[in-house]
């Protein structure tokens, strides 16, 4: 198949030897599940559960609110001990809505919706069994996965792209489960195409990973509409704009989604979980997770129930061996640093980092800008990363947003190559809160104003009908006054 | 940990080269050139080397004192020495020292601490202290030599080296000054003489091409220059547009004027090879801080540069004009970045985001 070349793109080392080649393993299940209702893009889901109810695994806890948001189940049998606020996976380490479950060790299953005929059964039907399961996009943006199903409806879309480029060093998540589960893999892709009415599937995976390729293609032989293509090792091969465009040689619009050009990509566990949801009748519970990094004794893949604490997967892969530099959630390049090991693992963590040695230097101070244009040459978007971050400084984010930074899509391959250490990535994501923040206040002020409006124009109708009413009074008056006294007159004349 | 300032935007991994790594490759790939031009002009050329590389060094630190600012992590980053390494390269090699010393003040304190330090200046500083010097003390910077190489006929000693360049003593070495490539070739077409008979009376071939004529300390010798741009290039710390688009502009308008009239115009190859034309396609208009950073700005920019550097040497008063070419084109930097950028994905060259009418529904 013929690829396109994407603009910029870093090569960061891989990284991947360390976990590459550990199966995937089961994590005991531990004692407390700690099961967020936020784990998504979209509003939170509502609890339908009380603290004390007794819950079986896979039973729904929680149901989706709104259009775009998500159901979620229970990961384990056991009871609801607490509804109220935990440290949520988030920079912030600030609580979140979190619903506690103690487990009882037994792990039974709830009464599951019947195993589905996915190639009998309707698309809408599948996506509806898709909404309910809860799935959400597993390669980290969480965004509920059932929309993404339903986008045919209002595109012409022709080509579903599986995402298993798996472009961030260290992960070996998504690697793992292709060559370990590969033709249940490629079921859940061929449901996704038949619910999305199109008629190819082309799955996408980095050249890092042959072991991957090689049995996803064993696997696909007898499907004529699925087509493994190995793609260019290059951060970031796995921005799906981007990987459209290296399958398809076309660009998504700005502002755009890669449906406008007739594409939707979903991520290879995505299609995992679809399977097992539509075939087999389960929620998505559990996911896979890389615990790796340098200062891991030995780092590992493992199939981690939703909600289980970080630091019982550190505690599986064996501690830490050195004090570890760096606690990350996510890849490395676009992952969010992790301030406490019990926050829980939920549908978007595909990764546990624990750093050191070479990451030293991220450490180090930044230094002035030598305008060495290596940013320009290596962002992957156009943009001119150096001009937005000197606006940024000067908090023109005017000028910020006119130099693209709304296009940006925070890969931070210009703050991976820069020579003066400029933490760039940072001075986007601060001036894309400070420009909602301004949005926020400008709409408010608005709103204020055109609610003063509104108000000064009733209060003035209000007055403006007093008067009226009391000029009607006066003129009825008056005429009484006058009838009075032409009554008065023709009595006085014929007196 | 703690110094550090808490970082929630990644990327958490880093590629190695750092500033200083930069200007280190830089001096890596000068140092052919720079060796050739010390070999080539003999102890005197070393000692101005010598004295415009320290005082630029004494200028940064007492620039930074002044101002009450740290000096280590600035003289660590290596721009300092780089500078008045630069600035060395493109004086008289038999310079009196106050040239070296007071182009290296002009270049770290006009060129570029005033802007703000490293970064922010808009000339490259190495050629503002060459064009002050230039215009200030013609005679100095018009007094060039033949080579004189160690160990060759007429070499000069440490002792007389000292004379020369310090003023001490007494010499008897003859300092008659000899008219670099350029200069000549400017006189003789001014008289009406064919710029060919002028060139190939007075160099031979080969050692134009590989050096050995009077010019200025480190300009002489294309194919270590042209090393050394390699170098650069392979390092990835330059791209290929402003060197070939600069190349190739005087190479194109220099060949057109020499079809048109080949008695008075000098041929494309003299052009590339003489004057600096080389040391600045590769090491001065390539200035990280004072070219554009798109690359079809940085094509523009070489282009504006080549144009220049033509008109100045062909209709101009100077036999050469690489600085005042690239000091105008630095000038033009903020607008070539300002009017040119990359396009970004998803949209037009406008801005506009794509359409694809065929596909909305």
């Amino acid at each position: 198949m013929k690829l396109f070349r994407i603009r910029g793109g870093v090569h960061p080392q891989g990284r991947k030897r360390l976990s590459e080649d550990k199966s995937i393993e089961d994590l005991a299940l531990p004692e407390l599940l700690h099961v967020p209702l936020q784990q998504h893009i979209g509003a939170p889901a509502v609890v339908i559960v009380k603290k004390g109810d007794l819950v079986k695994k896979g039973q729904v806890i929680a149901t989706a609110q709104g259009n775009i948001s998500a159901p979620v189940h229970a990961p384990s049998s056991g009871q609801v001990v607490g509804l109220g606020r935990y440290t949520a996976p988030h920079p912030s380490g600030l609580p979140g809505r979190t619903l506690t479950i103690r487990t009882d060790g037994k792990d039974e299953w709830a009464d599951l919706p019947a195993p589905m005929d996915p190639f009998t059964a309707s698309p809408d039907d599948v996506a509806k069994r898709v909404s309910e399961s809860g799935i959400v996009g597993m390669g980290g943006a969480t965004f509920p996965s059932a929309v993404k199903l339903n986008l045919g409806a209002r595109y012409d879309l022709h080509t579903l792209i599986i995402n298993g480029a798996e472009c961030e060093p260290y992960l070996t998540c998504d690697d793992r489960l292709m060559r370990e589960k590969s033709l249940d893999v490629i079921i859940g892709v061929r449901i996704m195409a038949r619910a999305l009415k199109v008629d190819r599937a082309i799955i996408a995976i980095e050249g890092n990973k042959p072991d991957a390729i090689r049995r996803m293609c064993q696997a696909a032989t007898e499907f004529e509409d699925v087509t493994v293509v190995e793609v260019p090792t290059r951060y970031p091969m796995g921005s799906e704009k981007h990987l459209t465009q290296t399958l398809l040689g076309k660009e998504t619009p700005a502002r755009g989604l890669t449906a406008d050009i007739g594409a939707v990509v979903h991520n290879a566990a995505t299609a995992f979980a679809v399977f097992e949801a539509v075939t087999l009748g389960k929620p998505l519970v559990s996911r896979i997770v890389t615990v790796s990094g340098e200062a891991i004794t030995s780092p590992c893949n493992l199939r981690v129930p939703i909600g289980t604490p970080v630091a019982k997967l550190i505690e599986h892969a064996g501690a830490f061996k050195i004090e570890p530099e760096r606690l990350l959630l996510g890849g490395p390049m676009m992952g969010q640093p992790l301030n406490d090991l019990k926050v829980p693992v939920v549908k978007g963590t595909n990764g546990v980092l624990a750093l050191s040695g070479l990451q030293a230097q991220t450490m180090s101070q930044p230094t002035s800008c030598i305008r060495c244009a290596s940013c320009v040459d290596a962002c992957p978007c156009g943009l001119v990363p150096l001009e937005m971050a000197a606006a940024i400084r000067k908090e023109e984010m005017e000028i910020a947003t006119k130099s693209g930074l709304m296009d940006c899509v925070g890969c931070g391959s210009c703050a991976y190559v820069c020579p003066s250490d400029i933490p760039l990535v940072q001075y986007f994501n601060y001036a894309k809160g400070r420009i909602t923040y301004l949005q926020r206040a400008e709409h408010k002020q608005k709103e204020t104003k055109r609610l003063a409006d509104l108000r000064a124009e009733r209060m003035e109708r209000l007055a403006q009908a007093k008067r009226e009413a009391m000029a009607k009074r006066k003129a009825e008056q008056a005429r009484k006054k006058a009838e009075k006294t032409a009554q008065e007159q023709p009595e006085k004349a014929s007196a | 940990m703690s110094t550090s300032p808490p970082l929630i935007g990644g990327p958490f991994l880093k590629q190695s080269p750092s500033v200083s790594h930069i200007m280190l490759v830089v001096m890596l790939a000068l140092t052919p050139a720079t060796l050739y031009g010390l070999f080539q002009f003999g102890w005197p050329a070393l000692y101005l080397f010598v004295t415009t590389i320290a005082a630029a060094l004494v200028a940064e630190v007492a620039w930074l004192k002044m101002a009450g600012r740290p000096a280590m992590p600035a003289l660590n980053d290596g721009s300092a020495l780089l500078t008045g390494w630069l600035l060395a390269l493109t004086l008289p090699p038999w310079a009196p020292w106050w040239i070296g010393v007071l182009g290296a003040v002009i270049a770290i304190w006009l060129g570029k601490q005033v802007f703000g330090g490293l970064g922010q200046n808009l000339f490259n500083p190495a050629m503002v202290a060459r064009v002050v010097l230039l215009i200030s003390f013609p005679v100095e910077m018009t007094s060039f030599i033949a080579p004189h190489p160690f160990a060759g006929p007429g070499t000069v000693d440490f002792m007389d080296g000292l004379a020369i360049t310090f003023g001490y003593g007494a010499t008897n070495i003859d300092t008659l000054s000899s008219a670099s490539v350029l200069g000549h070739l400017k006189t003789e077409i001014g008289r009406g003489a064919a710029w060919s008979e002028a060139f190939f009376d007075t160099f031979k071939l080969h050692g134009f091409v590989f050096g050995a004529v009077p010019g200025s300390l480190g300009e002489t010798s294309a194919p270590l220059l042209l090393l050394g741009g390699l170098l650069l290039w392979g390092a990835r710390i330059i791209t290929w547009h402003i060197p070939l688009a600069l190349l190739g502009s005087i190479a194109v308008l220099a060949a057109l004027f020499n079809a048109i009239d080949p008695h008075t115009y000098p041929s494309a190859m003299v052009h590339v090879l003489s004057g600096a034309t080389l040391l600045g396609a590769f090491f001065i208009a390539t200035d990280l801080v004072t070219s554009p950073v798109s690359p079809l700005g940085k094509i523009v920019f070489g282009v504006g540069c080549g144009v220049l550097v033509y008109i100045i040497r062909t209709w101009g008063g100077y036999p050469e004009g690489v600085a005042f070419a690239v000091l105008i084109m630095n000038a033009a930097t903020p607008l070539i970045d300002r009017y040119i950028k990359p396009r970004v994905y998803g949209r037009t060259r406008r801005g506009q985001p794509l359409a694809y009418e065929e596909l909305s529904k």
